[in-house]
């Protein structure tokens, strides 16, 4: 077992368990988007900062990737920590309004405004999908490609993969859902999750463009 | 063109770094080396071979830009749009590039395959810009006519780069590792470049041999007629030392001839007329001072 102390709370836990583990047990709330149980700790969201160490030795780290140690001192919620927070939550708006997940989290902090260049992505680029495909699902269908300002997440080449299931398990996880509803294009259909449900949106001759308009999909609701 | 790639090929290259971890990235880049680019077909194999997913392979071969999923034309024609270049109306050069060849702003690689137009950011040679590059050749001033008529003299042959074999030639300059006087030939070119001169004796025949000095170029003309297979004794022209090496050919087993290259480094070639094996080892330390490998007497 392992000692440290969280927000001051002496604590223990076991051994090779991640910060974010350590306070989920002892039930201190550190908001993610990247994570989920039963997927490999990746890091790219950024939200789970705590900071680490004593005064003036402090450092900022994402506590789903950093292992807790003995005599390590955690605080989860210190004035540098919410700040940090609340920049990366005004980043993410930034980039991905439209989602849900972000709005919440955004509400919660308190963040009220973003000051930066506002853009419209349907992507964080957080892996959950590509992480859920290959390690719950064993599809190894999507991943990420190009660098930069041109990376981004599909299937290779961008044309339908023969290692995609249609199983939905990328949208399930996503909190931007960015492969929502390609399969009005078939061709580049990851999903396919509201064509096993066969909601009544797929009858194409009555709601012929509500797949893409609809918020949030039946599929994903329902699923 | 690009011929196509074999199966084999492939599977040699995946098989050379077997077990290498991080060995993807030299993989593909020996296929393109040889394609010119990396086949979609290429990489389903390599997936294969290798135990990893496509999508692995092919987020590493989007990742590099050194990687190129779309075939290369005969000719590589890189316009700088540096801020130098610009402002002396790189633009417009660009533009009539893109319009001659029919591309997009981005670049591409014309219908007909001849050319590859890549806008780049700079290429260090602003004071004469605008700058086009066109197979590593750099030319300076362009207008948007010159830009044009100069890609249209590329065309047909002169320069062209092959991506199938594009281990580009290159001139060395030698000299002999016992006197370390020069071995070049001013006077007698071979390939149009100044020839490496040796004296060399065959059985009781005794004559000169002049090699080109291009790296990667196999020409090689002789005083008097060399059967093929034999091993030719190499001698310096100037101290009259011998020059066979320690080490023996990796293809034939004759003796290898090390020479010392200018500017460092050491370049060792097969003894045996007709074999084409060679090695170049151009280690130059930082100091810029390369010690000569000692040479068994």
């Amino acid at each position: 077992m392992i000692d440290l102390r969280l927000n001051g709370l002496p604590v223990q836990v076991e051994e090779g368990s991640t910060l974010l583990e350590a306070a989920g047990m002892y039930g201190i709330p550190i908001p993610t988007l990247c994570h989920m149980d039963g997927l490999s700790p990746y890091g790219a969201c950024r939200l789970c900062v705590v900071e680490v160490g004593a005064d003036g030795r402090s450092e900022l780290v994402s506590a789903c990737t950093y292992p807790a140690q003995d005599g390590l001192l955690v605080r989860t919620a210190s004035r540098r920590v919410l700040r940090a927070r609340r920049m990366v939550l005004e980043l993410l708006l930034a980039s991905c309004p439209q989602s849900k997940a972000i709005q919440d989290l955004a509400a919660a902090h308190d963040v009220r405004r973003q000051r930066f260049h506002q853009e419209h992505e349907d992507c964080i680029l957080c892996g959950l999908c590509v992480r859920m495909c290959a390690e719950q699902m064993t599809g190894h269908a999507i991943g990420f490609q190009g660098r930069g300002e041109h990376r981004s997440i599909g299937t290779p080449y961008d044309a339908r993969s023969a290692e995609c299931k249609l199983c939905g398990g990328c949208i399930y996880v996503c909190p931007a859902c960015s492969l929502r509803c390609t399969y009005t294009d078939p061709e580049r259909a990851v999903c396919g999750g509201c064509a096993n449900l066969a909601p009544p949106c797929l009858d194409k001759s009555q709601f012929h463009d509500m797949m893409c308009t609809m918020d949030p999909c039946v599929a994903c609701e329902i699923g | 063109m690009a011929t196509l790639l074999s199966k084999d090929f492939v599977r040699s290259t995946v098989e050379k770094y077997r077990g290498r971890r991080g060995a993807l990235i030299s993989i593909l880049d020996e296929i393109q080396t040889r394609e010119g680019y990396l086949p979609e077909t290429a990489l389903r194999q390599v997936a294969d071979l290798t135990g990893r997913t496509l999508i692995d392979v092919f987020g590493v071969a989007t990742f590099y830009k050194a990687f190129r999923l779309t075939p290369r034309g005969m000719h590589l024609v890189s316009v700088c749009l540096g801020t130098a270049c610009h402002v002396r109306g790189a633009g417009g050069v660009a533009a009539a590039l893109q319009d001659h060849l029919d591309l997009p702003a981005d670049g591409g690689t014309s219908q007909d395959g001849a050319f590859t137009l890549e806008p780049v950011r700079c290429v260090g040679a602003c004071a004469l810009g605008p700058i086009l590059v066109i197979d590593g050749d750099y030319m300076a001033n362009v207008s948007a006519t010159r830009a044009v008529a100069l890609i249209e003299g590329r065309r047909d042959g002169e320069g062209a780069v092959c991506p199938t074999e594009d281990e580009r030639v290159f001139p060395v300059e030698v000299n002999c590792p016992r006197c370390n006087h020069s071995l070049m030939d001013p006077d007698y070119l071979v390939d149009g470049y100044p020839s490496v001169r040796f004296t060399v004796s065959f059985g009781q025949e005794h004559g000169w041999l002049r090699l080109s000095s291009l790296y990667g170029s196999y020409a090689i003309e002789t005083g008097g007629e060399v059967p093929a297979d034999t091993i030719v004794h190499f001698f310096c022209p100037h101290c009259h030392g011998d020059l066979m090496g320690a080490w023996n050919c990796t293809e034939c087993g004759a003796p290898m001839v090390p020479v010392l290259v200018q500017g460092g480094g050491m370049v060792q070639i097969c003894s045996r007329r007709g074999c084409h094996s060679h090695l170049l080892d151009l280690e130059v330390d930082p100091e810029g001072q390369t010690p000569p490998p000692p040479l068994p007497r």
